[in-house]
């Protein structure tokens, strides 16, 4: 029964089999196969989880994958607590979303390779989840991040879905490779990738106090977290994500809100023994979480589609959990994972369904008044917008609170910048809310109906989850759910409670929820264009996302063309050139060695046949063909032999 | 029963049923032959495969007699756990490329002959214990290819065929003059790799390291190496589709199973001087001709590239000297033959059906022909190294390997690695994505030949991806055992 | 017995007649004639020498098995000759050697 965890991420991967080789048979019924898969998966994470709860041991199950003389790499299952509590939310929030995707997919023509690759998706996702060790997260990693390319790329015949599947792919392996290299250097520092062994290998590594050890395991940490930058989309490898919002809305919500894109938070959480080990790495971590928290933010103010308003929310969300992560607190950062997974999914699948009603029109400008025309929609829509919003009691408050308690304790500056994005964070969250769901309809054409009842259902799962799953982690109960964890000793203990920082995020959500009404309810005090006007140049800067794409182009994208362009033309030109060059050579060498040939030894030879030849000319006179010519000269020839014989004797 | 020679051989059996008693003209007899002659040596190497000990490193299966006494040449066969992946490779792809040859009927009498003598020399490579032997095996192997590029080829075949044959034969002509050399410095003056296994170690270094020079010219230009590596990409663009998987999928491995055979393990002083130069050509490679493939419009010279991209791991992983690395860059040996092999027969696929193989000129195409879509990615991300697919094992355990010795180097690498997803994943949009081109709009999807000689190789890619032992188990007591004899061993 | 000299004189006249048809006549056949009397004349010769260097104690026939010899071999030429002459009539219906110069280089 050890293996039984071994499982979780198996059935998904047979159901991606299945569905993949018998998608035409199957039709319709594909997505039965899937969500029947990640069903029992949902199942058996749910029996692992209470065992690991109530009994607080550690699952684990490995066998040998690969040998090399007398290295074995192990491949295997472990569960701990922050295991099942990830198990545990990506296989809920994964079957519901299936389920929604039935409703919103339904009538694809390729209805069932959606579900193919959802499936392989899911598979990836719990592999990453129950890995023992890095290279098995790695393989999940690298398999999710296909699984991104194929569904963000799933219209593929609208080139800018395909170009986004192609940028986040590119965009995320430059962080695979760094992870990539992590782990060697890891590997040939500590010796293993297992997370076990690392748990003893590395305080004793530290414990030596050799400077190039540190180094190189700080090193190691940093390039771990190089693939967190690119996979949770921290900046400055983030642009992939608000262009990944080309896939169909369920993939945005499961993998590009709830799962994958925080797979990058749950690794450094998985390799913190390393990042608590060195402080440096730590810092890290922290500022470029805290950075991309609040700069997202600032962008997703002034977008005008609604799903990427969400993905710069998401990169914001993301930035907290980093942040949490690189200032210690561990418990607080995944708690903030789960309960973002929640209300994310939840915002998207709203999102989705506002979408799919509106017959695939994303931009907010053109909505407006759907209150009343998708009652269910709106109200979950609202429940999520709280959440994240952090109002109490609601899950969002919770969680965000507690890093923010993280950050005052550790380091002000993030606390200030981190309140500010709450701040932000409720405002632009609300300005979607108005413009989406209030007032009046601005674009008369279109008739906007409600989902079907498959896609509502899941909808009012996840918001009784998004505004109760805070409850748990509450001081309430006693940080519950981040206790669950097992929180090891290396990540720092939790912080005293703090009024102040409870009351400034309330304070700052409640004062964001404000000025978003004054500036986008029905009847707005303040106008938004006049804002835009004021803000000047700061206002076209958001507005153009910072002109991170726009740079990277520039500096990366076109010299990459050119250097190929460059090295495309070296090889013909230099390499290629020198070995025709050398060809021609060889035959020009050839030719005067031929002249040579032909004039010299040729003509010495010639010479002397042309001698020959004159020389019979003129005897040849001689030979007239005549027969008594011959006989004539004979007979002369014996008359002279004849007389010369007499004359010897004589 | 001499099971080596009886696998060489048999496809020169065919060739002479098919050279003395097939009338040309009868097309059909001449190829339902060249695929039985060519399916025969793949049972024969899974006898080969079932007969072998791989916990033995020794050479089994010998074979052993005299052939020119007064110079101590002999017929010496034998197998150990690098040469029996090579023998199954061979046996695989030659009969995937006799499937692939199915639709050639100009002058089929004379392309089954070459095709076949192709292989007499490709598996005599593989099992020849003599220095000698390996040289008139590997040798034989030129005059069919040039022929079958020569003749068979695209417009300009001629040019491509000679450029092959040429490069070909200087890197050979040094490699004989450093066998030559070999067989000179030691007493008693002998061919038989067994025997200069253990004897060669001991030569002065310098001379090693320039004979260590005048053999890896031989096998680079096989391999191929930058900047040997010119005539590769146009002898794939203008050979038809078989032969360019025979090429890359086979051809290539004799340069890489060289340097396992007889660079590294005769020479192990001489590899170990040049192992800085030969991992930054390696470096060079794979960083280099991944961007020269990012700029190509030739669907098939993409791929040639990419090749060439590739083989560079396997130099860096050996420039490491371990045993991993070894491991690693012998996996990327079988997995290249396997993926490469694959991604040739696929660009003819859509070759045969378009008559084009600019990038350009398709788009879309995943809308009319989804199975060979399907089959495209897969190979596609087995080449750029995805997790569960033996691309992947390949360069993790190369890179693994180099990193002891030359972390930067490996550092530099991983740049190739995201070109290479870059290019391959721009390729793939260029072909299968965006709106479908109206001038395919008839176009029919993959048919069942094309697919069952596709499905050996995706399941070899699979396979070796998630259970790398079903090859390491073969391979790794013979590595290890070399590595002993090179006498190098770092952690871990 | 007869002495020498009566038969090379009839030999020598033989020699004359020989080469003087030989250098006169037109038709091949003729000539291949003529030629016959010139080696009769040398046959004679040898009988005769052969009769006359004869000792008493050794009987010599050297020279007349010579002799024998010269007229096979004089038939044999004949022979030959005469199919060349045929040869050459059936190609250029003559055999008057002043219109033949095959022989000319």
């Amino acid at each position: 029964m050890d293996f039984l965890p071994a499982l979780i991420p198996v059935l998904p991967l047979l159901a991606f089999a299945v569905i993949i080789t018998n998608g035409r048979r199957l039709g319709w019924s594909a997505c039965l196969v899937a969500v029947g898969a990640s069903l029992t998966s949902a199942v058996l994470a749910a029996l692992v989880y209470s065992r690991v709860l109530l009994s607080h041991e550690t699952l684990a199950w490995s066998f040998e994958w690969v040998r090399w003389g007398e290295t074995a790499l192990r491949m295997g299952v472990r569960i701990d607590g922050l295991g099942a509590l990830m198990l545990f939310m990506v296989t809920v929030v994964g079957t519901l979303i299936e389920i929604y995707a039935i409703g919103y997919m339904a009538g694809d023509k390729t209805f069932s390779r959606f579900f193919a690759f959802v499936s392989l998706f899911m598979a990836g996702m719990l592999g990453l989840v129950v890995a023992d060790n890095l290279l098995l997260l790695f393989v999940s990693w690298e398999i999710m991040g296909l699984c991104s390319y194929f569904l963000i790329g799933f219209y593929f015949h609208r080139p800018s879905a395909a170009a986004a599947g192609i940028k986040a792919f590119i965009t995320t392996r430059i962080g695979d490779v760094g992870l990539l290299i992590g782990m060697i250097l890891l590997w040939w520092t500590a010796g293993t990738l297992r997370f076990d062994e690392l748990l003893l290998a590395v305080p004793a590594l530290a414990g030596l106090g050799d400077a190039h050890v540190d180094l190189m395991l700080t090193a190691a940490a940093l390039l771990i977290f190089v693939g967190t930058i690119g996979k949770s989309a921290q900046f400055p490898l983030h642009v992939w994500l608000p262009d990944a919002m080309e896939g169909p809305t369920p993939v945005s919500a499961l993998i590009h809100a709830a799962t994958m894109v925080a797979a990058g938070v749950f690794l450094v959480a998985r390799s913190f023994i390393l990042f608590a080990q060195f402080p440096a790495a730590l810092t890290v971590v922290a500022w470029v979480g805290g950075f991309t928290a609040l700069f997202a933010a600032l962008i997703a103010l002034t977008q005008n589609d609604i799903k990427r308003v969400l993905a710069y929310s998401t990169l914001s969300q993301l930035g907290y959990m980093v942040m949490a992560l690189g200032l210690g607190a561990y418990a607080a950062g995944m708690f903030h994972l789960i309960t973002h997974a929640f209300f994310k999914a939840l915002l998207f699948m709203g999102a989705g369904a506002v979408i799919h009603g509106f017959h695939h029109v994303q931009d907010m400008r053109r909505m407006g008044g759907l209150w009343g025309k998708m009652p269910w929609t709106a109200w979950t829509f609202l429940v999520a917008t709280l959440a994240i919003s952090g109002i109490p009691p609601l899950s969002g408050f919770w969680s965000k609170d507690e890093i923010l308690l993280g950050a005052f304790h550790e380091s002000p500056v993030l606390w200030v910048a981190g309140t500010f994005t709450a701040f932000l964070t409720a405002f632009y969250m609300f300005r979607l809310f108005f413009m989406t769901f209030t007032g009046r309809q601005r674009d008369g054409e279109i008739h906007a109906h409600e989902s079907p009842a498959v896609m509502i259902l899941p909808l009012v799962v996840l918001a009784v989850g998004a505004a109760l799953l805070g409850i748990p982690g509450s001081p309430w109960m006693g940080l519950w759910v981040q206790h669950s964890l097992d929180v090891p000793a290396y990540a720092l203990a939790h912080h005293h409670h703090s009024n102040l920082v409870m009351g400034l995020s309330i304070a700052v959500a409640v004062a964001g929820i404000a000025l978003a009404w004054l500036m986008y309810a029905p009847r707005p005090t303040i106008q938004p264009a006049r804002v835009a006007r004021a803000m000047g140049r700061l206002y076209t800067l958001s507005l153009n996302k910072f002109h991170i794409d726009e740079i990277y182009a520039a500096l990366i994208i076109n010299p990459t063309r050119a250097l190929a362009r460059g090295s495309f033309r070296f090889d013909l030109g230099l390499i290629d050139g020198a070995v025709n060059g050398m060809g021609w050579l060889q035959r020009a060498l050839a030719s005067l060695k031929g002249l040579f040939d032909k004039w010299v030894v040729d003509g010495i030879v010639n010479l002397l046949a042309t001698i020959v030849q004159a020389l019979s000319a003129v005897f040849g006179l001689i030979q007239t063909g005549r027969v008594h010519n011959y006989l004539l000269l004979a007979s002369l020839g014996a008359l002279v032999i004849a007389c010369l014989t007499w004359w010897n004797m004589g | 029963m001499p099971l080596l020679t009886i696998t060489t051989f048999t496809p020169l059996v065919g060739l002479l049923l098919i050279l003395l008693f097939v009338d040309g003209r009868r097309v059909n007899t001449v190829r339902w032959m060249g695929v039985i002659f060519s399916f025969l040596p793949l049972l024969l190497s899974a006898a080969i495969v079932a007969v072998h000990q791989p916990s033995n490193p020794d050479f089994q299966l010998v074979e052993r007699l005299s052939w020119i006494p007064a110079l101590g040449i002999e017929y010496h066969l034998g197998v150990d756990g690098i040469s029996v992946p090579m023998v199954v490779l061979t046996a695989l792809l030659s009969f995937v490329a006799a499937l692939g040859s199915w639709n050639i009927t100009d002058r089929a009498k004379e392309y089954w002959i070459f095709f076949l003598l192709l292989q007499v020399g490709m598996f005599g490579t593989f099992v020849s214990l003599d220095l000698f032997l390996f040289y008139v095996f590997w040798e034989i192997v030129l005059v069919p290819m040039y022929f079958l590029i020569g003749i068979w080829g695209g417009p300009r075949r001629e040019y491509s065929a000679i450029k092959f044959f040429l490069f070909t034969l200087v890197g050979s002509v040094a490699m004989l003059i450093g066998f030559l050399a070999i067989y000179f410095a030691v007493e008693p003056h002998t061919f038989s790799i067994p025997v200069l296994l253990g004897r060669t170690g001991s030569l002065p270094h310098t001379l090693q390291s320039v004979v260590f020079l005048a053999i890896f010219l031989g096998f680079a230009i096989k391999v191929p190496v930058v900047p040997f590596h010119t005539w590769l990409p146009d002898a794939h663009v203008e050979a038809p589709t078989p032969i360019s998987v025979i090429l890359a999928g086979v051809l290539l491995k004799m340069g890489t199973y060289g340097f396992f055979r007889i660079g590294f393990p005769l020479l192990p002083e001489g590899a170990r001087q040049w192992s800085f130069a030969f991992a930054v050509l390696g470096v060079i490679g794979i960083v280099y001709t991944a961007y020269v493939a990012m700029a190509q419009r030739d669907f098939k010279k993409l791929v040639a590239y990419s090749s060439v991209s590739h083989m560079g791991f396997v130099l860096l992983g050996m420039a490491g000297f371990t045993l991993v690395g070894f491991s690693g860059a012998y996996f990327m040996t079988v997995s290249h033959g396997v993926l490469s092999g694959a991604m040739f027969l696929c660009v003819g696929v859509l070759y045969d059906r378009t008559h084009t193989r600019d990038l350009d000129a398709f788009g879309g195409l995943m809308a009319r022909m989804p199975i060979y879509g399907g089959m495209l990615i897969l190979f596609s991300c087995g080449a750029l190294g995805l997790p569960g697919l033996s691309g992947f094992v390949a360069e993790f355990l190369s890179l693994l390997g180099a990193f002891g010795r030359h972390p930067w180097l490996v550092g530099i690498s991983v740049l190739g690695i995201v070109i290479t997803a870059a290019f391959m994943l721009l390729m793939m949009r260029r072909v299968l994505m965006g709106p479908l081109n109206e001038r395919w709009a008839n176009l029919s999807d993959i048919s069942a030949r094309e697919l069952w000689s596709l499905i050996p190789l995706a399941v070899a890619t699979i396979a070796l991806g998630v259970f790398p032992p079903l090859l390491m188990h073969i391979t790794d007591p013979t590595l290890a055992r070399m590595l002993g004899i090179i006498g190098f061993e770092v952690a871990p | 017995m007869i002495p020498l000299a009566p038969f090379l004189v009839v030999s020598a006249a033989l020699v004359a007649i020989g080469v003087f048809g030989a250098l006169t006549r037109r038709s091949a056949l003729g000539i291949l004639m003529s030629i016959e009397l010139i080696i009769n004349a040398a046959a004679l010769n040898l009988v005769a020498f052969s009769q006359h260097i004869r000792t008493s104690d050794a009987e010599s026939t050297a020279g007349q098995m010579f002799a024998l010899f010269a007229m096979a071999i004089a038939a044999a030429a004949a022979a030959v000759g005469l199919s060349i002459v045929i040869c050459i009539y059936r190609n250029s219906k003559t055999v008057n050697v002043d219109k033949i110069d095959l022989m000319r280089w």
